[in-house]
């Protein structure tokens, strides 16, 4: 097993590290396993490895009881993730354990009568789910001994990255498309880290960062979405860790989730079938359907052609954070999507558009075009009859609007002088 | 014609450690053939068993992925740079 050749170099750790259950890497095509490392793909297949466990036996109540004495932040599922058990008491952002908020009102208007929930992860320290993935990663960067975080992003991640770097103490450079949102190129930049905006899409920007790994250029660098990827991706786990817990440790029926590179959703599959296998909720059916823009919608193509792999596609959509054309994780989606009788399906700019405004107008959360991406999405699932109404169903909303706030044409109602005849003739008496 | 190829980490083990090597073809299939003819083991961790580019592998000629390109046929012009990359990154 040359696992040597797949390891990055770093600097030597402080201490032993500690990944707590987490006991090696394994590759999620071929099975073959390696030993916990910086490592990403398997040296025999280029398959993606993925954290591999041995979670606590036994006593499924004492667990439950544990966690729900556990902090209000991901940390209360340490048991369940590749951390230190004192993770908790190092300098780390601490996010997670954000609202799922019981949406009536979107639910009347959509005709939904199970139960409707939005899972809102705009409420994270940089308001976006981005946040959990990054805390994972900022273990295993500590534990391998780099000294700078770096990776590719949409924007969300690039600030999440450069927050965390910051609380941590590590130096952070990250890489983005040079013509993203405004509001996320501050929030990537207002850290203080390296940011640089490289002349291309996303998946230029993934390309190139995926060969500065191979470099001495890259020496010494933690990626959180390439050499570290097995850990980051775990984070997502805590969504569907989450959602459970606030549904009254009860799986959802449905379960809506955006599909960028397609990790969050493979993610949340694990997090719901390991919560299953520990007797922390009881075991029954769940459709987990992923939600893509039109302009980029790979993975839904692939999903309506039947097909078991994903073309490639150039990302032409507001959702520019989800505009990754070359998923690395599509063919898990597809899987998933299919075995637990979901679906992938997208929706045009226009909706998604309407969906951001429809979920600010019904419950009073504004999304980002990620979270307009879902709803949308949900909206076209349930006019097709796909989504059954009469299930619970939980949305997730991944990120704030304030990031995009280009996507959505919005101002002020009536412009009128500092008088209530003004007022009056304006037509706004008695609303 | 010769082109330059750029080889992943993992993949390195094959190539005495080089990041880099040069190969003959005018075809990325035929590139991939002139790795393995040199560097033995190299083409069945790129290729899957019907022959295929295994589906987590990218590979970049200059900055064009051969998927949008027509894949093993895509053309390798003399002095050109192919890049192979896993694919399980980002997101």
């Amino acid at each position: 097993m040359a696992v040597e050749a797949v390891e990055s170099r770093t600097s030597v750790p402080h201490t032993t590290p500690s990944f707590g259950p987490a006991v090696a890497l394994s590759c999620r095509e071929c099975g073959e396993r390696f030993p916990l490392g910086p490592s990403f793909a398997c040296v025999s297949c280029f398959g993606p490895l993925e954290v591999a466990y041995e979670l606590p036996a036994g006593d499924s109540e004492a667990l439950r009881r544990r966690i729900e004495a556990g902090p209000a932040n991901i940390w209360r599922y340490a048991p369940l993730l590749p951390v230190p058990a004192d993770v908790a008491d190092r300098p780390n952002l601490n996010p997670g354990f954000t609202k799922l908020v019981k949406a009536d009102n979107l639910a009347r208007e959509l005709g939904v009568t199970g139960g409707l929930y939005v899972k809102d992860d705009s409420g994270n320290p940089t308001h976006s789910f981005k946040d959990r993935v990054v805390a994972i990663a900022v273990e295993a960067a500590r534990a391998f001994g780099f000294t700078t975080l770096s990776c590719s992003s949409t924007g969300n991640l690039a600030g999440a990255v450069g927050a965390a770097a910051a609380r941590a103490g590590l130096r952070s450079c990250v890489f983005i498309p040079h013509d993203l949102e405004a509001g996320k190129v501050v929030m990537a930049a207002v850290y203080g880290g390296e940011l640089v905006g490289i002349e291309g899409t996303y998946d230029d920007v993934n390309r190139f960062c995926s060969e500065l790994i191979g470099d001495p250029l890259g020496e010494g660098w933690g990626f959180v979405n390439v050499n570290l990827r097995p850990y980051y991706g775990e984070g997502s786990k805590t969504l569907a860790y989450e959602i459970c817990e606030q549904l009254g440790w009860r799986l959802p029926d449905q379960i809506v989730v955006p599909v960028a590179s397609g990790s969050q959703l493979t993610k949340i599959d694990k997090g719901l079938k390991e919560l299953v296998a520990l007797g922390l909720v009881e075991d029954r059916p769940y459709r987990i359907f992923g939600a893509q823009a039109e302009g980029c919608a790979p993975v839904s193509r692939a999903f309506k052609d039947g097909h078991e792999v994903v073309r490639p596609v150039k990302p032409d959509t507001i959702a520019k954070s989800l505009a990754i054309g070359n998923p690395a994780d599509g063919p898990y989606v597809l899987d998933i999507a299919r075995r637990t009788g979901g679906a992938v399906e997208d929706v045009d700019d226009e909706r998604i558009v309407e969906a951001i405004r429809l979920l600010a107008r019904t419950e009073g959360i504004f999304a980002e075009t990620a979270g307009g991406v879902t709803v949308g999405v949900t909206r076209k699932l349930l006019e097709d009859g796909r989504l059954d109404p009469s299930l619970t169903t939980v949305v997730l909303n991944t990120g704030d609007g304030l990031k995009t706030l280009d996507a959505v044409a919005a101002g002020p109602t009536a412009t009128i002088p500092p008088s209530l005849s003004a007022f009056r003739a304006a037509g706004l008496a008695g609303l | 014609m010769s082109v330059n190829v750029r080889i992943p980490t993992i993949l390195r083990t094959y190539t005495s450690g080089k990041s880099e090597v040069s190969a003959e073809g005018a075809t990325l299939g035929e590139v991939i053939a002139s790795l393995e003819k040199n560097h033995p083991g190299i083409a069945a961790r790129v290729l899957d068993e019907s022959g295929k580019l295994r589906r987590f592998v990218n590979v970049y000629v200059n900055d064009d992925d051969v998927r949008f390109e027509g894949g093993l046929e895509a053309a390798t012009p003399d002095g050109a740079g192919v890049s192979i990359i896993p694919a399980v990154a980002g997101g």
